[in-house]
């Protein structure tokens, strides 16, 4: 395996299968922000104070890139599975959208999202 | 299972630095994966120099000098020297295919770098042992099966039926694709991998063939044929052009279509 050469395809599929495992991970976070929303202002408060600081906003950042990257892939293999794109040019077309959508998506919704006051 | 280290005895340690040779004005620096059965050490890394007015433009024309005229132990499979037969197909600058159609010149960045088809057990050298990726190739049954009575002359096909077959037959059995591809390397005992699954295809294309049903209820299982997840490794290393990636969609299309 040490010999082989990345290729964006194998490199792509791999970073897929990461950002599920992630967003695995993501979703225990989101069910802890709504079970605290749930039981009461004091929990609440305990989970935005984590949620806003440095390392809070880093993971919720990182887990948009992974549900954006994850979608974006998702719809990748779809597409594949359906039989379609599998020429040398189009596969790698497919996948740098799928690479740079999710990075592009994920800035797009931090930047609306501070634009609309999120950040505070 | 996944191996992302080689085991300890296969680690690679050191390797000779055989001399240029003389009086040749310009060289190409080679490394190439040397494991001896019979010396009892770990496998390592040679490298040499071709003379390259005196060689042909290949990476095989380059390791045919070496045996000649450096090293006659070095060890590897050729035969047709012009990409028909798939006997040297081997791991060149990280990606695998034939030594005999890949010009050392397209290598860029220094040294060309050899080593044996990834994920199989090493005969010598550069040779693998493809006992698996044979067995496995006969797994599918190919050859044509039918049940009807044998017709007075041959098995007829119209144009557009032959047509189905093409980039299909034209594989060569090289295993360039099956040891690119990760999935293959973690369950190279249970997942098919491409080149046996583009042969199923090509059979289970095949309008003269009356065992699709069969061929595809062989197919029906998590690993032998769902192990592929589209890493599109295959499609990129094929000497051949060909396309397993695309033969591995479209008979999980027709898995699909017959349930409809």
């Amino acid at each position: 395996m040490q010999v082989y050469r990345w290729t964006l395809t194998m490199a792509l599929s791999i970073i897929h299968r990461a950002t599920g495992i992630a967003l695995y991970f993501g979703t225990l976070l989101l069910v802890w922000w709504l079970v605290a929303a749930a039981s009461g202002p004091a929990a609440y408060a305990h989970v935005q104070a984590f949620a806003g600081s440095i390392i809070g906003r880093l993971i919720v950042f990182g887990y948009t890139w992974a549900l954006m990257h994850h979608m974006l892939s998702g719809i990748r293999h779809f597409v594949w599975d359906l039989g379609y794109g599998f020429k040398a040019n189009e596969r790698e077309a497919l996948t740098w959208g799928a690479l740079i959508g999710g990075i592009a998506l994920t800035v797009l919704i931090w930047i609306v999202a501070y634009a609309n006051g999120g950040g505070r | 299972m996944v191996e992302f280290a080689l085991p300890k005895n296969s680690k690679i340690t050191g390797g000779k630095t055989w001399p240029k040779p003389a009086g040749a004005t310009e060289t190409r620096e080679f490394r190439v994966y040397r494991w001896n059965p019979d010396d009892g050490k770990n496998p390592s890394v040679d490298t040499y120099y071709v003379d390259t007015n005196d060689c042909g433009p290949m990476v095989l024309d380059g390791l045919i000098w070496i045996k000649n005229h450096i090293d006659p132990s070095l060890t590897f499979r050729r035969s047709c020297r012009e990409g028909v037969c798939g006997s040297c197909a081997m791991n060149i600058d990280g990606q695998n295919t034939l030594a005999c159609t890949r010009s050392m010149h397209d290598v860029k960045d220094g040294a060309v770098k050899i080593n044996p088809l990834p994920h199989q057990p090493v005969v010598k050298d550069l040779v693998p042992d493809l006992t698996n990726f044979y067995a496995q190739y006969a797994s599918v049954e190919p050859w044509l099966k039918t049940t009807s009575p044998t017709p007075q002359k041959e098995w007829k096909q119209s144009h557009e039926d032959r047509e189905k077959l093409d980039g299909l037959y034209e594989c060569i059995l090289c295993a360039c694709c099956s040891t690119s591809c990760p999935s293959y390397w973690w369950n190279s005992e249970r997942y098919l991998g491409p080149a046996a699954l583009l042969q199923a295809n090509r059979w289970v294309s095949d309008s003269r063939d009356e065992a699709t049903g069969e061929r595809l209820d062989n197919l029906e299982d998590p690993f032998r044929l769902y192990r592929c997840h589209t890493i599109m490794n295959c499609a990129k290393a094929c000497p051949k052009g060909l396309n397993p990636a695309e033969a591995i969609a479209e008979l999980k299309l027709k898995m699909v279509e017959r349930q409809i």
